[in-house]
């Protein structure tokens, strides 16, 4: 597979993949982006969390030319998107959130068909289509209609349609939402195989896991602003600590904990019926808050989760 | 913001042209071949007994042309209502190409270009026919193709406009029914233009479908004269001013 994503466009001396300068972003009175600062490097996979409606769909249809900014600056290797959308799309593979492939062709055959949008002779693009559904696991599917396909082939599929070009930058939108857990870690483990071969990515997600495997930094989005951005493990050890201990018990159980909490519990969150302690070195308190006999415990490593859900809030995004 | 088309909306014809292929024989026998033949057929020879003839040719020779042109109305009219709005809205065929370095003039243009492609094929497969049943009496015949496309270029991208504004395919109703079938019923397709009452007669003579029925008339004929070629040359303007129109309509529906 080596040399898969050779560039057909001249390799750039550019270090920033993706860059954005107070990119704003309004339908009518709803501000969706609302002054985001981006600088994504070459070679990395990046990460945009958010609740749903947190802008990320939008700022990624923004990067590839299907929606021009409200105000803002946005540039691709160094090239305007709104000076030279064809520029940028010539070196962007989009992954699209919503399932686009062409129903009335089948799945070699929707390869071939985008391989001449980007102007891809045919004798280069059918065994470089071949090439792809072969990584994609598709290789039995060639000549399947797209309505024989399941869920998860269909994305396989459209991942495979967005490297025929051989981009340098990926943007992901959702890659596995919708997925069951083989196809999910499959199209994982491709998309770090990708990262290896120097392609830089972009995706969003709001399964925090996905971040946490795939994404060298994150930027976590709500109401059209970033939050937060940086390496995922950093973001989660100086926001939330190193450890969570989630506890549920009887009403008195929070009022008896009072007691125990000290310097090593940075915070204590309650939401509903569960009680959320962060902490740093947990040990020595494990056994005291065992003693007050809640009837669920679970001491854990924090995450990404408990980093959105304190961001982001827990009510509900619909 | 707007751009003008590259030669790229070739590559959206082609991929019409791709899934033509595959799926070509039910279309070819579909209402825009079949049902202008049988009109020919029917309304030229069967009604033809009653009427007699028209201006001095038989009445079969008289539809002859209207059917050559109403077909490639129909099918340039057709391809660019309900097939573009399913590319368009229900398959987010377009929106997959705009990732693609194509922009979406490439794209307006490949589909109007696709909507005359099939305008001139239809027309010129009842033409053959026409033809072949010995209703053509000129070999100027050739320069049908030509009237054609000039007329399935200006309906095709009157009605990607329209696919683009239709929020249902309910909407194509109005347009085929107050639109597209008045151009068929009253611009000389049937009978001459004179039978009409005066107002509908200073309206109907200068309709597009008017104009490219009486060319188709003559060129099939062989008598008229140049006089009747030149007034197609007010469509050149119209044909790019609907191009425009479809643009911006599909800019409207899909980007935001």
């Amino acid at each position: 597979m080596t040399g898969l994503f050779r560039r057909s466009v001249p390799e750039s001396a550019e270090n920033e993949a993706i860059s954005a300068q107070g990119v704003i972003k309004r339908y009518g009175s709803l501000t969706a982006v609302d002054g985001v600062d981006l600088s994504i490097r070459s070679g990395e996979c990046f990460g945009l969390l958010g609740p749903n409606g947190a802008g990320k769909t939008s700022l990624v249809r923004m990067i590839h030319a299907g929606s021009p900014p409200s105000a803002g600056r946005l540039a691709v290797l160094g090239i305007r998107v709104d000076r030279d959308p064809a520029g940028v799309k010539q070196r962007l593979g989009v992954v699209p959130q919503e399932e686009n492939l062409d129903p009335e062709l089948s799945a070699l055959e929707n390869l071939l068909v985008f391989a001449r949008y980007h102007d891809l002779p045919k004798r280069v693009a059918l065994p470089r289509a071949e090439t792809l559904l072969e990584f994609m696991s598709l290789s039995g599917r060639a000549s399947s209609p797209i309505a024989e396909l399941s869920g998860g082939m269909k994305r396989r599929l459209l991942i495979a349609r967005a490297l025929l070009h051989a981009p340098p930058v990926l943007l992901l939108d959702e890659p596995t939402t919708g997925l069951d857990p083989q196809a999910r870690h499959l199209v994982w483990q491709r998309l770090r195989r990708l990262k290896a071969d120097g392609v830089t990515q972009v995706l969003t997600t709001h399964y925090l896991e996905e971040a946490a495997q795939l994404c060298d930094r994150i930027a976590l989005m709500d109401g059209g602003k970033i939050l937060r951005q940086g390496p995922p493990a950093d973001l989660v050890r100086s926001e939330i600590g190193e450890e969570v201990i989630e506890l549920r018990g009887d009403e008195t159980l929070s009022a008896r904990l009072q007691p125990l909490l000290d310097g090593r519990v940075r915070r204590c969150d309650r939401a509903g019926d569960t009680i959320y302690l962060y902490c740093t070195d947990a040990r020595a308190l494990l056994p005291r808050i065992a003693a007050l006999q809640p009837s669920y415990m679970w001491h854990r490593p924090a995450g990404l989760e408990d980093l959105f859900l304190k961001l982001t809030g827990r009510s509900l995004r619909e | 913001m707007a751009r003008y088309p590259t030669w790229h909306a070739v590559r959206v014809w082609q991929r019409n042209f791709d899934v033509f292929r595959k799926h070509s024989l039910p279309t070819l026998l579909g209402p825009s071949v079949g049902e202008p033949l049988l009109y020919l057929l029917g309304l030229g020879y069967g009604l033809g007994t009653l009427v007699g003839q028209v201006g001095g040719i038989p009445y079969v020779e008289f539809v002859a042309p209207g059917m050559v042109v109403s077909s490639a109305m129909f099918a340039a009219a057709y391809e660019c209502t309900y097939q573009a709005h399913v590319r368009m809205v229900h398959q987010k065929t377009y929106e997959a190409i705009l990732t693609t370095p194509l922009s979406l003039e490439d794209i307006v243009a490949g589909d109007v270009l696709w909507g005359t492609s099939k305008g001139v094929f239809n027309g010129s497969i009842v033409l053959v026919i026409a033809a072949l049943l010995g209703l053509v009496k000129s070999p100027w015949m050739l320069a049908v193709p030509l009237v054609l496309a000039l007329l399935a270029w200006l309906f095709a991208a009157l009605s990607l406009a329209v696919a683009a504004l239709a929020r249902s395919f309910e909407f194509f109703n109005y347009y085929l029914t107050l639109f597209i079938t008045p151009m068929f019923l009253f611009c000389g397709v049937f009978f001459p233009l004179s039978a009409l009452p005066p107002w509908m007669h200073a309206v109907a003579k200068v309709l597009p479908v008017t104009l490219a029925v009486n060319a188709v008339r003559v060129l099939m004929q062989g008598h008229g004269g140049v006089g009747v070629m030149l007034p197609l040359l007010s469509l050149i303007p119209l044909a790019l001013g609907a191009f425009v129109v479809a643009v911006l309509a599909v800019r409207r529906r899909l980007i935001h």
